[in-house]
């Protein structure tokens, strides 16, 4: 299984959850863990997703998402899990 | 499971502290290029090139979109190109044409550098590498990607001061040819001693005769994540510095080699080394003389700078080497003047001065690198400078350069501008008392006792 990590960062407003889990639903895109916290007044959220059923690569999903996240007022980032496994598991 | 915090961490250090993979640099032999036809000789070089390296900018923007991680360049490095042209090549022009089918291949698969336009004389030259490094001013200053080293000293034969005289010389007409562009052609040559076969890092990257066809080697980066690191530890002990330093080398080599692996499964080519440099770049926060005043000095070239350089440089590699299968290359902190806003700014306020950084130089990981210096300095007193930083690469058996600019038609107090990566400089003074009689020697200076070991 193929496991990104998705981050949305940015101000607190309506609906960011909702948008960003509506485009990964119509890309097929299954949400595995979420956590969430609000510090300092900035919405910071964290999915675990699986993407090996979605028809898009990486590469685009990360694309889209940034776009996405313009759109909205946020941050969004999508990485592969493996950058953050290496950096802090040995 | 990774956890939110954990990866706040990892997106903090790319987006704020400009953590990024420097280079993905695939090594290729030219061995089985060579050919007596030079016309041949050529042919086979742009074929071995563009064939070998056709995927590699896609794959290196691939694998930095997918992980979220910038990787900067993307560059090749071949075999000594004296080595390669022997047969072929029977005048400077003719291995001039070496350096335009390089640049010509580079520019095809969209390289930024090539590096291998190289002679490695550190006992003798043959005709064939004294040709070649009587070209390199031409070649430097007709191509736009190729860039030259060339290996005077090794701990294990010595020094060869001819090659060193002559040096001194040719960094001089190199700097003449290219006087159009504030003598940027010195910037794309190195003087060496003891030069590496797998070093990713330019100008002074080659494929060493002693590597497989073909490698994949990675060079890391990460002042800025050092630095900040290091502002948690303000005032606490040596063993606490020291240990944040190991901590932060290896998570950001850890990196490195998570990128060395995908390129090298991607491309399908072995994967050689990961260098584990601090390489800082002139944005701000990106600098190695920042960890230093980080560390408790007041400026970079202060009292103590050799033995804060010494710890940085040496932690670097204790933390670095339990994150990556192969270490290689130059491995420490680099020490370049123009590249390092926090270097520019020591030398502007006066608290950094050649010779401090050429105490330096016996400590971190190269040598003098990217200093301005008068236009009207003698080769003589180049080639001086150049035999003091082998001499120490010599004795103290580790890698040492020289990449010095004589910015012809400026002097003292005057700055120079490269533009991108390269950064700017403040023109250094040169100490004036003559060496040349010294120079005028020729020979070698023998190999040091302890080189004698088996």
């Amino acid at each position: 299984m193929k496991k990104t990590i998705i981050t949305v960062v940015g101000n607190d407003t309506v609906g960011i959850i909702a948008k960003v889990c509506t485009y990964l639903a119509d890309n097929n895109v299954n949400i595995l863990d979420i956590s969430q916290t609000i510090v300092q007044g900035y919405f910071n959220m964290m999915m675990v997703t699986d993407t090996s059923a979605s028809r898009k690569d990486t590469g685009t999903l990360s694309r889209e998402l940034s776009e996405l996240g313009d759109q909205i007022g946020v941050v969004i980032r999508c990485q592969h899990e493996d950058i953050f496994n290496k950096m802090h598991r040995i | 499971m990774i956890n939110i915090f954990e990866v706040n961490e990892t997106n903090k250090m790319i987006e704020q502290e400009n953590l990024d993979v420097r280079t993905i640099t695939m090594g290729i032999s030219l061995l089985d290029c060579i050919d007596s036809d030079l016309k041949k000789l050529n042919e086979n070089i742009y074929n071995k090139i563009t064939n070998c390296a056709k995927n590699l900018v896609e794959t290196g923007d691939k694998i930095s979109m997918e992980y979220g991680i910038p990787i900067v360049n993307k560059r090749i490095s071949v075999t000594p190109a004296a080595l390669i042209g022997g047969s072929a090549c029977h005048s400077s022009e003719d291995f001039v044409s070496i350096a335009r089918t390089m640049d010509r291949a580079a520019k095809e698969v969209g390289v930024n550098f090539i590096g291998g336009y190289s002679a490695l004389v550190s006992k003798g030259m043959t005709p064939a590498e004294e040709l070649l490094i009587r070209s390199i001013p031409r070649a430097l200053a007709e191509t736009e990607r190729v860039c030259s080293s060339v290996n005077v000293g090794s701990t294990k034969t010595g020094i060869n001061m001819d090659a060193v005289k002559l040096m001194g010389e040719i960094i001089l007409e190199t700097a003449k040819a290219s006087r159009d562009e504030d003598s940027l052609g010195c910037a794309k040559l190195v003087v060496f001693c003891n030069a590496p076969d797998d070093n990713p890092f330019m100008a002074g990257a080659f494929h060493g005769v002693t590597e497989a066809d073909c490698i994949i080697n990675v060079g890391v980066s990460g002042p800025g994540v050092v630095k900040t690191a290091l502002e948690q530890v303000r005032g606490k002990d040596f063993e606490t510095l020291c240990e944040t330093i190991k901590r932060t080398a290896f998570k950001v080599t850890r990196v490195g080699q998570l990128v060395a692996q995908e390129a090298s499964k991607r491309l399908g080519v072995p994967f050689g080394i990961v260098d584990l440099s601090l390489a800082p770049t002139p944005a701000i926060g990106d600098s190695v003389a920042e960890i230093l005043e980080e560390i408790g000095l007041e400026r970079a070239g202060a009292p103590g700078t050799t033995a804060a350089l010494a710890l940085l440089n040496d932690q670097v590699k204790k933390g670095g080497v339990m994150a990556s299968t192969a270490v290689g290359g130059l491995s420490g902190a680099f020490i370049p003047v123009s590249e390092d806003q926090g270097m520019i700014d020591a030398v502007n306020e006066g608290a950094l001065t050649l010779e401090k950084l050429e105490a330096m130089t016996c400590v971190c990981s190269v040598g003098l690198d990217m200093i301005a210096v008068p236009g009207d300095t003698k080769a003589s007193t180049i080639s001086g400078i150049i035999a003091d930083e082998a001499a120490i690469g010599m004795v103290n058996q580790k890698t040492t350069a020289v990449r010095l600019i004589p910015v012809i038609g400026k002097g003292v107090g005057e700055t120079v501008e490269f533009g991108g990566l390269l950064g700017y400089a403040p023109i250094m003074p040169v100490n004036p008392f003559s060496c040349e009689a010294f120079v005028e020697r020729g020979g070698r200076i023998p190999a040091p006792i302890h080189s004698f070991k088996n």
